[in-house]
């Protein structure tokens, strides 16, 4: 499919970026941790009781968040996939919000919920228990679901269910064995990610799953920063790349297995949704990520025993502790945001093309290797970015770039995951007709491809960014300007200090990111869905 | 969690813009500022134009000013760049070794002091400006860092859940007793700065007896969090918790003052003097430094009554030169233990580890 310059271009940049910025920084921080101690802490980690229960919860913990997310996601993602209603796109664009918020917020918001419903005493106590810690999970990434697979939904030709229908299968019928297979490698797609996304949590696991609970990230961390030991955080570092590595293999065939060309949705009807869809669907995003977020917003405007926009107003002022205004760290912020966002798209869209048209052995290995940034732990990433970018012509350690291009690592694996199984599920005879009708194959991909990949890359964008925005784990340890704090940064230390107006303020910049957030997704998204009716004349 | 250090600073603009107008007013007499009180070694024209780099954690902050003051008297620009919290800021310091980020590390603590110095991060360095500063907080007798600010982490109460049928707890045997069951949150010493200070101060109290204090202080329903805010916020009164005492720092009162919000007189918490343990910071010239000459200036001028009168309204810690004068702001909020606790940096850093396996083990297990 891809010729001369273009096909080189799609191949060298992705390779020379995942190459550069992600595969020899960590190549350098293991083998410094290796050429420690970090080979005999490796050989004896199997007879190592308290690594085996750590490496049991965090796959334990990942799965059972997967499982959940994808139990919450699915209807809400039918709902928004299937059904026309007032409202619909800011809805879904509502879902993607929470993903950008940090954890100590969204952890104060559960506390206070948890307090609120009456779920801190007794038998009933939520607070430092495997459940807060799955409900997190499934309130941060339920957008992965609801996006990646009602994005497939939504591509899928309805004509199939309903000729089930009229055949005589029950709803549910319909569903498992219509429906359900069409959907699965968008849905392998999401709960790859939402896996990868789980066993890298960090937060989550520390303040909302108790003291006692421990993840291989949080056991990294707590070897290199804390006690000062490379080899034993390499030792596990290896453990969890290598984990992640054939949990993407595995979740990479399923997607290849079960990928289905499918004629586009040009012939969806759009119908109203039964009231109990709608009801249903609401009513689980409602409790799922409503209310915590409702409980920021009135936090938000509480001052003293009423309420108030002070805490907003406010925004603008430096606070004494912040090198710039919580809107100066907004700035930076969306700066960031657009510059990660543009190199992952960049990026991604390229390598999706390499899997999707490429040579075999290449797609595998893009499709691979692309995606293990997102599972690789923070402290392995950003202590090799310090250690393997320290010399001209790449001594990248204090540039501004560099933060952006680790946001950038973290998104593409989003644009890859929206754009391959939709280019997958391309149907070969549109193709096929375009060239009997004489078009070349530039023209059939700028007139076929593009408009149909545009969506999902739009969607893949919208990710990108809201991981950008929220992105708080290697560029922590990043030297950086301190005139460039971004917002959770200016978050967390408003949080770090005690007095109501710092708190006051730092839920208002939450509430402002989110808004902020939401915005940005409504917006790329909505060019995208006007681009999308293209296809529709074609 | 993942930044457990919190550094109070004041709100109150006037003063710090104050503080920063009169910095600018002491060098405009052209390079009165004492940056380089030792000319044999480093003369102002030597260094005039370079640029040297200053490495902080992220809690690092001054007046507007201050750092330009530097710049007019010496010629010398300050690259500031902050990289994470005190214990990342070390951590990525080792990694980088010889080829540092930065000329100046400052903020390392006595916590993490004896790592610092294990892995040659510094330079030996003898300030001619040390003449000011008390022995006591001299802990490197090889001047490899240099002391600038210290600051106590001490038990926090509310003041309100107190009163003279329940009086305030006042030491740490106190809050074991079955009076102040369920009282207490602290931080896990594995994961947070204030949570090992307070482990390490009940180590200085109780010496081997510290794993039965902690294993009583357990049976009296101690509530351990991974970090600071999650205890404050989290279980504390004044987040909207239950919990009447938590362990936070001397200066946590003020900031519940200052960033009070409507305004107060009075602080809601109090400070139990008895559970103090010092934290005092450092900086250095890292090994590899290529404009020594100004590194040496610019911790020369950390010492100066500029920078260390500078030190208590922004970050809310004490200068450590004794000619620098206190801010009456902050003389009338900040809290000042007698005698705090305090443990060798090379006690430390030997036995942290074990003592903080130990700990979990009593505590958590």
């Amino acid at each position: 499919m891809l010729r001369g310059a273009a096909r080189t271009a799609c191949v060298v940049v992705p390779a020379l970026f995942l190459g550069v910025f992600f595969l020899w920084p960590v190549a350098a921080i293991l083998g410094r941790g290796l050429g420690g101690d970090g080979l005999d802490r490796l050989v004896d980690l199997p007879g190592d009781a308290v690594f085996l229960r750590v490496a049991w919860f965090t796959v334990w913990q990942a799965a059972a968040s997967t499982v959940l997310t994808l139990l919450v996601g699915l209807p809400v993602a039918h709902l928004l996939a299937r059904h026309r209603f007032r409202g619909r796109r800011l809805l879904r664009s509502l879902t993607t919000v929470p993903f950008v918020l940090p954890t100590v917020v969204v952890a104060g918001a559960f506390t206070a919920v948890f307090d609120r419903f009456g779920l801190d005493e007794g038998t009933l106590r939520m607070r430092h228990t495997v459940w807060a810690l799955l409900a997190a999970h499934v309130f941060f990434n339920v957008a992965i679901v609801v996006r990646t697979v009602g994005t497939a939904w939504e591509g899928l030709d309805p004509r199939l269910d309903e000729q089930a229908r009229v055949l005589g299968a029950a709803p549910w019928t319909v569903f498992r064995l219509v429906t359900l297979p069409r959907l699965a490698p968008a849905l392998a797609a999401a709960a790859s990610l939402v896996f990868l996304f789980c066993v890298t949590s960090f937060g989550v696991i520390l303040i909302l799953g108790g003291p006692t609970r421990a993840t291989l990230e949080t056991e990294i961390w707590r070897h290199a920063v804390w006690r000062g030991d490379l080899g034993s955080a390499t030792a596990l570092a290896i453990v969890q790349l290598v984990a992640v590595l054939v949990m993407v293999a595995v979740s990479n065939r399923l997607q290849r297995r079960r990928a289905v060309a499918e004629r586009g949705a040009t012939a969806s009807p759009a119908r109203h949704p039964r009231p109990a869809v709608l009801a249903g669907g609401l009513g689980l995003l409602a409790v799922v990520q409503g209310v915590p977020v409702l409980v920021l917003v009135e936090r938000s405007l509480a001052v003293g025993d009423g309420y108030s926009l002070r805490h907003y107003g406010a925004l603008a002022d430096r606070v004494n502790l912040l090198p710039v205004s919580a809107l100066g760290a907004l700035r930076n912020t969306i700066v960031f945001a657009v510059a990660a966002t543009g190199m992952a798209v960049l990026v991604g869209g390229l390598a999706s093309l390499v899997v999707v048209h490429g040579r075999r052995w290449l797609s595998r290995l893009f499709d691979l290797g692309l995606m293990l940034p997102l599972g690789a732990s923070a402290v392995t990433l950003g202590f090799g970015m310090l250690i393997a970018l320290d010399e001209p012509p790449l001594d990248l350690r204090s540039s501004r770039w560099l933060v952006p291009v680790a946001h950038a690592l973290i998104g593409i694996p989003f644009v890859m995951r929206t754009v391959v199984p939709t280019l997958r599920r391309i149907d070969p005879r549109l193709r096929e007709a375009a060239a009997v009708l004489g078009a070349s194959p530039a023209r059939v991909r700028r007139e076929i491809d593009w408009p149909i990949a545009a969506r999902a890359l739009a969607v893949g964008a919208a990710f990108s960014a809201a991981v950008s925005i929220g992105e708080f784990g290697a560029t922590s340890f990043l030297p950086r300007h301190p005139d460039r704090l971004t917002a959770p940064l200016a978050l967390f230390r408003l949080l770090g200090t005690p007095g109501d107006l710092l708190r006051g303020q730092a839920m208002a910049l939450a509430v402002v990111l989110m808004a902020l957030t939401g915005a940005a997704v409504f917006v790329i998204e909505g060019r995208s869905a006007r681009r999308a009716t293209v296809r529709g004349d074609f | 969690m993942r930044r457990t250090r919190h550094l109070t600073l004041i709100g109150a603009c006037v003063l710090s813009l104050a503080t920063a107008a009169s910095a600018c007013g002491s060098d405009g007499g052209g390079g009165s500022v004492p940056v380089s009180a030792n000319p044999a070694t480093t003369t102002e024209a030597d260094i005039s134009g370079t640029a040297v780099t200053l490495l902080t954690h992220e809690s690092f902050w001054l007046s507007e000013g201050t750092l330009e003051a530097f710049t007019a008297a010496t010629g010398v620009t300050v690259d500031h760049q902050t990289a994470g919290d005190a214990g990342e800021m070390v951590a990525t310091a080792i990694l980088t070794a010889g080829n540092p980020v930065g000329d100046v590390m400052f903020g390392v603590d006595n916590t993490f002091l004896q790592r610092a110095l294990d892995a040659d991060l510094f330079e030996a360095y003898e300030s001619p400006a040390l003449a000011t500063v008390p022995d006591a907080l001299q802990l490197d007798p090889g001047h490899r860092v240099t002391p600038i600010d210290y600051g106590d982490v001490c038990a926090n109460y509310w003041i309100d859940r107190f009163d003279t049928d329940h009086p305030a707890p006042k030491t740490l045997a106190d809050l074991a007793d079955p009076a102040y069951a369920d009282h207490l949150v602290v931080q896990n010493p594995e994961t947070s700065s204030p949570g090992l200070a307070f482990l390490l101060a009940t180590i200085a109290e109780f010496g081997d007896g510290w794993e039965d204090y902690w294993a009583d202080l357990r049976a009296n329903g101690v509530s351990v969090t991974a970090g600071w805010e999650d205890a404050y916020y989290g279980e504390f009164v004044s987040g909207g918790g239950d919990r009447p005492i938590v362990v936070s720092y001397a200066s946590s009162p003020p900031a519940e003052v200052i960033y009070a919000d409507p305004p107060v007189d009075t602080a809601p918490t109090g400070v139990i003097a008895d559970t103090c343990f010092r934290q005092i910071e450092f900086a250095g010239i890292l090994t590899g430094t290529d404009n020594r000459p100004a590194a040496e200036a610019l911790v020369d001028f950390l010492l100066s009554d500029t920078f260390q009168e500078d030190i208590p309204l922004n970050m809310f810690v004490f200068p450590v030169s004794t000619t620098a004068d206190l801010p009456q702001a902050f003389v009338d909020h900040a809290v000042l233990p007698d005698e705090p606790h305090v443990l060798a940096p090379a006690d430390i850093e030997a036995n942290r580890n074990a003592w903080t396996e130990r700990w979990t083990e009593i505590v958590l297990r």
